[in-house]
Order: C-alpha cells, then sequence, then structure tokens
C-alpha cells in the first residue's frame, strides 16, 4: 500500500506538470477555482470558447483523452496516468465538463459500435475538442425507466426516418453530433425493440430547445425529430440491439473514475474556518465541528474509495458498480452542505448573488443546483437499486411490463 | 500508487478468516456471552500458534515482524467473528504502548509473552465518565506507587500486566501525566469484572491501593505517548469495526434473500433493498478510510493524528448502521437472543466508545484539519 509514483508515473507527472505550467490558460485559474457547483462561469470571457481552446491545444501536444488509443486521438496512457494528469491538471479539469459526455460514454460507444471509417473520421475531433457530443436516451415518458423511450426510428431504403422527442439532453445546444436510442419495433417487449444510431445535430427536422431549469439556469435541452433522416451506416450495433449497446455507454460512464464528485465540503470547511458566529469562531463551535466531521469523513471516504477503484482498474479489474456510490453520496450531502451554510448565516442567507450574498453566494447557487444532481444520470433511487442488485445481489423489481409488447403496456396512471 | 493490500496481506486475511470460521463460530462467541469464560483460552492459543498475536511484533521480541498492515488484515478477520479473546486490549494497546515507549528489558519481557500467548495486557485509561483528557487523570503516582481506581478497563479482570495512566505532577500541563507498568500478579491491585454491554469482551474496575509500578517511558510523557497510541489503536479497532460491519451487512442480504413475505423475498422490496445499500455505502466509506488510515499507520506519516480520526469516526458509524439495520432486515426474528444480530449490535455499541466516543474523535478530526490547513 502506497501512494509513490513509480518512476516511470514521476517522469510522467515531471512532464504533464512542465506542460501544463506552460501551457494552461492561467488567466482563469482563480477563478476556476472557486467556482463550484451551480457556478463555473468566467467573468469577461465565453467559458465554452476557453474549454474548447484548452481542450484543443492539449489534444495537439497528445494531452487529450489519455487513455484512448494514438489513432483515435488519444495517447493510450495508463489509468494511473490519467488520473496523474488530473491531478495535475487541477481547477483547469473544470474546462472539461462540457465534453465529459462525448468523451466518457458516445466515444467509447463509437470505439465498440462504429465503423473503422468512422472511428477515424469522427473520434480524433470529438478528442480534440473541435466536435462536440451530447447523448439522446431520456424522453418524457422514458427518465429512470430508460427503454421506456418512445421515439421511432423506421426504416425507408438505406436509411432510418426519426420521429419523438428526447429531454434532459446536456449540452445539445453546443453538440455537433450525438449518439440516439430509438424505438424500431415496438411490437415486441420494450428492451428488445431499440436501435442505438448516431447523427449529425445540424440535421434538417432536429429542433432544440432550452429547458429553464428550477434554478433559473439552462444546462438542459429538450430535443424534437420530425422525419430527421439518418443513414444506415450510422447505425450503432445491431438493429433491436440497442439496450446493449446502450449499456456499454453507461458501463463507460462508470469507468470515467477519479474525477471526483462535488461534495461542498472544501467550501463549506473553508467557510467554518473565516466566520464568526455570536459567541466566537463557528469553526470552534461543538455543532459546527460535529457536522463538518461527520461530511469530513464522507468526502475523504469517497476519495479513498476512487483511489481503491483507480488501483483495481491499474490491475486490470474492470470498474464495477460499486462506484455508483459516489454520485449517490455526493448529490444528498451537497445538498445538505449548501443547507447548513445557509442555517449559519441566518436570516441574510436568503440573499443570492456575488453582491449580496454571503461567500459569494456559493452556496445559494449550490443549493438551487443540488435536487438536479440527484436526479441527473441516475437518481438516488435507481442507484441504489444498482448498489442493491448487482454489487448485493438481491433480486430485481417485479417487472410487470417485461414480456408484454411495448405498445399494450399502459401510459396513463389513473384512466 | 497501490491503494490497495499486497497479495501475500490478502492471502493471510483467507488464513485468519479460515481459521477463525473454524476456531471461532458464533457458538464459541456466545459461551463467553453467556459467561461461561471470561474469554475463549482455546482461540487465544490458537491465535498465538498461528503467529497473529505478534504479527506486528519485531522478531528479536518473539514476533512475526510482519507489520502493521498486517495487524490490520488480522484486526479485520477478528471483528468479523466477534472473537472473544483480549485481542484488543493487548494488541492495540499493551504491546503498542511498550512498543513505543518501552525500554529494553520491557520489551524483552512482555512483547515475547504477548507474542507466544502467555500475556494478556491493557491499558487503564478512563476513571469513570468522560473521553480521554489528560484532565481526568487523577490516579496518584507517587515513589514508584499507585493509589486510585481506574474503571472501566477493557479486559482488567484477566490481564497479566496493565499499562497505567497517572498523575505525576499538579502543574496543570499535559506533562503532568505519566504512564506505568503494573504486574497484575505482583499484588496491590484489585479486579473486579463489570457487566457491559458487550460481555463477549470483559469489562472490569482496578482498584490499586499502594501498588508498585515501573516507569514506562519518561516521566511527564504519558500523555503523549497516550495520544499516539490512541491514534495507532483507533486504525487497528476501524479495522475490527469494518470487519464487523460487513458481516453484518452480509448477514442481513442474505436474510433478505431468503426469507418470503407477501410472497416474495423480502430483499425484492425497495425498502429493504434501499435500506441494505445505504449499509453498503456506509461500510464501503469506512473501508476507504480505514485504508488510509493503514497506510498512515504502517509509514508513521504526518498524516496519521487525520487518518486515524476519519478511520475511526466513519468505521464507527458503518458499524453502528449496518448493526442495527440488520436487525432491522431481520425483524421480530433479529430481536431475539438466539438470533446472531444482537452480538453485532452489543460489539458496535461497545467499540464505538472504548476509545473515546464519537464526540472525541469528532473534534480531534477536526483540530487536526484545521492545524494541516493552517500550515
Amino acid at each position: 500500500m502506497n501512494f509513490d509514483d513509480t518512476p516511470q508515473e514521476a517522469a510522467f507527472r515531471a512532464e504533464a506538470k512542465a506542460w501544463i505550467a506552460a501551457n494552461a490558460p492561467k488567466q482563469y485559474e482563480d477563478e476556476l477555482k472557486k467556482s463550484s457547483l451551480g457556478r463555473t462561469a468566467l467573468k469577461g470571457a465565453n467559458i465554452l470558447e476557453v474549454a474548447k481552446a484548452w481542450q484543443k491545444r492539449k489534444a495537439d501536444a497528445g494531452w487529450a483523452c489519455l487513455h484512448w488509443p494514438k489513432e483515435y486521438g488519444g495517447r493510450g496512457a495508463t489509468p494511473i496516468e490519467r488520473v496523474i494528469w488530473q491531478q495535475e491538471e487541477g481547477a483547469f479539469g473544470k474546462l472539461s465538463g462540457m465534453f465529459i459526455i462525448g468523451h466518457g460514454m458516445c466515444g467509447p460507444t463509437m470505439m465498440a459500435f462504429a465503423g473503422e471509417a468512422e472511428k477515424k473520421k469522427y473520434l480524433p475531433p470529438l478528442a480534440s475538442g473541435e466536435k462536440v457530443w451530447c447523448q439522446l436516451f431520456s424522453e418524457p415518458a422514458g427518465g429512470s425507466d430508460v427503454a421506456g423511450l418512445r421515439t421511432r426510428a423506421e426504416k425507408q431504403g438505406d436509411n432510418w426516418i426519426v420521429n419523438g422527442q428526447k429531454i434532459w439532453t446536456s449540452g445539445a445546444h453546443y453538440s455537433d453530433y450525438g449518439i440516439l436510442l430509438t424505438r424500431t419495433d415496438p411490437n415486441v417487449a420494450k428492451h428488445k425493440g431499440l436501435t442505438m444510431f448516431f447523427l449529425d445535430m445540424k440535421s434538417p427536422g432536429v429542433e432544440i430547445k432550452p429547458i429553464k431549469q428550477a434554478n433559473g439556469q439552462s444546462d438542459f435541452n429538450e430535443v424534437y425529430f420530425t422525419d430527421v433522416k439518418i443513414p444506415d451506416s450510422q447505425r450503432l450495433g445491431a438493429v433491436n440491439d440497442g439496450w446493449n449497446v446502450s449499456l456499454t455507454t453507461l458501463m463507460n460512464e462508470r469507468m470515467s473514475i477519479g474525477a471526483g464528485v462535488a461534495t461542498g465540503f472544501p467550501e463549506l470547511f473553508e467557510f467554518c474556518n473565516s466566520l464568526m458566529l455570536e459567541d466566537g469562531p463557528a469553526i470552534e463551535d461543538r455543532n459546527v465541528r460535529s457536522k463538518l466531521a461527520n461530511w469530513a469523513v464522507k468526502a475523504s471516504g469517497l476519495k479513498y474509495t476512487s483511489m481503491r477503484a483507480i488501483s483495481a482498474l491499474s490491475k486490470g479489474d474492470r470498474p464495477g458498480p460499486e462506484n455508483s456510490i459516489g454520485k449517490l453520496v455526493a448529490g444528498s450531502m451537497v445538498q445538505e452542505v449548501a443547507m447548513y451554510a445557509l442555517d449559519l448565516q441566518g436570516a441574510a442567507g436568503a440573499l443570492v448573488g456575488a453582491e449580496d450574498a454571503e461567500a459569494t453566494g456559493k452556496f445559494q447557487a449550490m443549493l438551487l443546483r443540488a435536487p438536479g444532481t440527484r436526479v441527473e444520470g441516475g437518481t438516488d433511487e435507481i442507484m441504489r437499486n444498482i448498489i442493491a442488485e448487482r454489487v448485493l445481489g438481491l433480486p430485481g423489481d417485479i417487472r410487470v411490463d417485461k414480456d408484454v409488447p411495448f405498445n399494450k403496456i399502459p401510459t396513463r396512471g389513473r384512466g | 500508487m497501490n491503494f490497495d493490500f499486497s497479495d501475500e496481506q490478502k492471502q493471510m486475511r483467507d488464513q485468519a478468516r479460515k481459521f477463525l470460521a473454524e476456531k471461532c463460530p458464533p457458538k464459541a462467541v456466545r459461551a463467553v456471552l453467556d459467561g461461561n469464560a471470561p474469554y475463549d483460552k482455546d482461540l487465544w492459543k490458537g491465535l498465538a500458534e498461528m503467529g497473529f498475536l505478534g504479527v506486528a511484533i519485531p522478531e528479536e521480541f518473539g514476533g512475526a515482524g510482519a507489520g502493521h498492515l498486517e495487524l490490520c488484515v488480522i484486526a479485520e478477520e477478528m471483528g468479523r467473528a466477534l472473537a472473544p479473546v483480549p485481542f484488543s486490549s493487548t494488541v492495540y494497546l499493551a504491546a503498542e504502548a511498550i512498543l513505543l515507549a518501552g525500554n529494553a528489558e520491557q520489551k524483552k519481557k512482555w512483547l515475547p509473552a504477548i507474542a507466544s500467548g502467555q500475556a494478556i495486557g491493557t491499558l487503564a485509561l478512563f476513571e469513570g465518565k468522560g473521553n480521554p483528557s489528560p484532565d481526568a487523570i487523577k490516579l496518584a503516582a507517587s515513589g514508584g506507587s499507585l493509589n486510585g481506581v481506574k474503571k472501566p478497563v477493557p479486559d482488567g479482570a484477566i490481564a497479566d500486566f496493565a499499562v497505567v495512566a497517572a498523575r505525576t505532577g499538579s502543574t496543570g500541563r499535559d506533562s503532568d501525566v505519566s504512564l506505568f507498568l503494573v504486574d497484575m500478579k505482583a499484588g496491590g491491585v484489585e479486579a473486579r469484572a463489570l457487566t457491559n454491554l458487550d460481555p463477549s469482551r470483559g469489562q472490569a474496575e482496578l482498584a490499586f491501593k499502594n501498588c508498585k509500578a515501573e516507569p514506562l517511558g519518561a516521566s511527564g510523557e504519558g500523555w503523549s505517548v497516550l495520544a499516539q497510541m490512541l491514534d495507532r489503536a483507533a486504525v487497528l479497532m476501524a479495522f475490527e469495526q469494518v470487519g464487523g460491519a460487513d458481516r453484518a451487512l452480509e448477514m442481513g442480504r442474505d436474510y433478505a434473500l431468503d426469507r418470503i413475505a407477501f410472497g416474495r423475498p423480502i430483499g425484492s422490496f425497495q425498502a429493504v433493498k434501499h435500506m441494505l445499500a445505504d449499509m453498503y455505502v456506509s461500510a464501503t466509506l469506512a473501508r476507504s478510510n480505514c485504508y488510509y488510515g493503514a497506510w498512515a499507520l504502517s509509514t508513521n506519516a504526518s498524516e496519521l493524528p487525520e487518518a486515524a480520526a476519519a478511520a475511526r469516526i466513519s468505521a464507527t458509524q458503518a458499524f453502528q448502521h449496518c448493526a442495527k439495520n440488520n436487525i432491522q432486515v431481520h425483524g421480530g426474528m433479529g430481536f431475539t437472543w438466539e438470533f446472531d444480530c444482537h452480538l453485532y449490535y452489543r460489539r458496535a455499541n461497545a467499540t464505538a466508545l472504548g476509545l473515546g466516543s464519537l464526540s472525541y474523535w469528532e473534534d480531534a478530526l477536526i483540530d487536526r484539519m484545521r492545524k494541516r490547513n493552517a500550515a
């Protein structure tokens, strides 16, 4: 058990450190360091442009998508090298937010199911951030129950014609391509009639509408498809085998470990360290200390859980569903942390915004963004089901629609 | 980086698990719980023969000289099996105290005796209610003899020797505290067994009356040695707690798979599944904090005080959480004497207190984090 770099790892770290020192957009470092959940804007700069420029610069020097093969725009690096890179990249890593879905889910799915020509064509510009990808799975009628999706794809010659609606698509408004899960056979059970494609988001018939979230921001979109034509060559996997393809996508989501999930703890600890209460410094208050200690061990527990996963990965073990705990723990923790920070602020805790709120309003932004964290990418309840079923081996839920043809499944709860 | 135990250490874990499954079934734990014996003497002998008692004791003092990572692995298995033996008091506390502060003669006298299973040791620290604190140590030492009462003392009634924290000054500073070694057979100390939450591990009151004692470590250094001892023991005990938490989780999972109600295994109901998933989460967080503690302990890292506090808090919470919800999953059967659930519940709640309770370690963790932050 050790945290020491091997000589090769140390050499890799030195090289990464030197390159980052010479090339990172340092003018944004302070702002990026201070950004927290619900707030990642840069003053006086378009964060998307800054992010794309940084990604391109990394790609040109061979530092993009480190774990991908070189021929697809990566570096062929080891899992540990990837972690070392993340450690060295530090706050600049927050600029990768817009690429997470493309790099973490779309790219690996393409690698597993696209033809060689498509891989050579689409993956390098995805790695370099010149092209951004999104993932079109969720629908109004299929959130946690993804396989309940209704968007239809019908074969017409060498093309498929797509009609329907997706929702909660992160970054659709700035994406160039997307991977799309559709229903191709409604006469069979729901998991058996799905097919996966990738498509150009600028295709005629694709309409994107931003969703105004409960916190007032718009990170997600509704995407409407009206007679959108997709060539059969852009199909990923066999017809009606889309469910299995989507499992690859979702498994790769779990491979994106080590990036670290926001818990709000470092922000709260710093806040309490300088806060004065009526009867003295907050950090010396017994209740404050007890709360902090309980969150501290959750945050450190998550950190070392991800280190254990990385160690397993570097020995060739596949990361399993046990990594679901990160989002489950961090999601509700960040919400509780934000509520507690506001509680310590008293009546002034109700104020929002950098000007009037305490601690530049970061906890208020966190509070308002947190409910989404507990839902997106699998709700807390779905995460608990995954742990219970795939880690602990408990029985799956009784699925009353399992053997029912999709078009016979009831669609309304009360008549 | 390799944040995991080595293959050899994992082999040792398997070996310990196998040994304990055979020699320490719930029946053996119950024999001590029911008061048939103060501890399991055969198991204790067996642990010595396996080399587990001296796993972290250097070879020159009769141990295996393996190290603390190996001891962590054994500790986890002892917790899993609820081993009814004075392992924690003898190995985590007494042996560590002698390794930290003992002179050559003391090491030569006690360490081989511990490794061979001939000597049971303990730490006499507490004097009634409250958490570890130099101010709470009132037992007086003067002219090489001790006067006062210690309670509770883990395994105090069966100990062959005790490390005793005593007051040797009155300046109001930490340096008023010194440590002493007492041979329990030499007279001057009377032990009275106390009933406690977890009768599978004894607690006692020790009354010292002009009891002859030899200094352990330099006079006035007692508190600083104790602080290190508590951190080291906290990591080791945290492994026991994680072992217990894991076993309680497994028991709950197994019962949920077997028990049918409303025509289906109760483990197919989300209310039960989610409860078990949450138990898994707390056990996993605790295990990860423990691994970091193990690293800090085995390398004597400057991070040890912080890592130990985090491991202690996390493992205490996880064991309590898993033990209480294991009973909940079992329903009424979980509340019978016959089912083993209460053995884990008892152990979880007793181990939560022995080295200082949660509030003590929460306080300690924040102090240590502030110190690091300021540095």
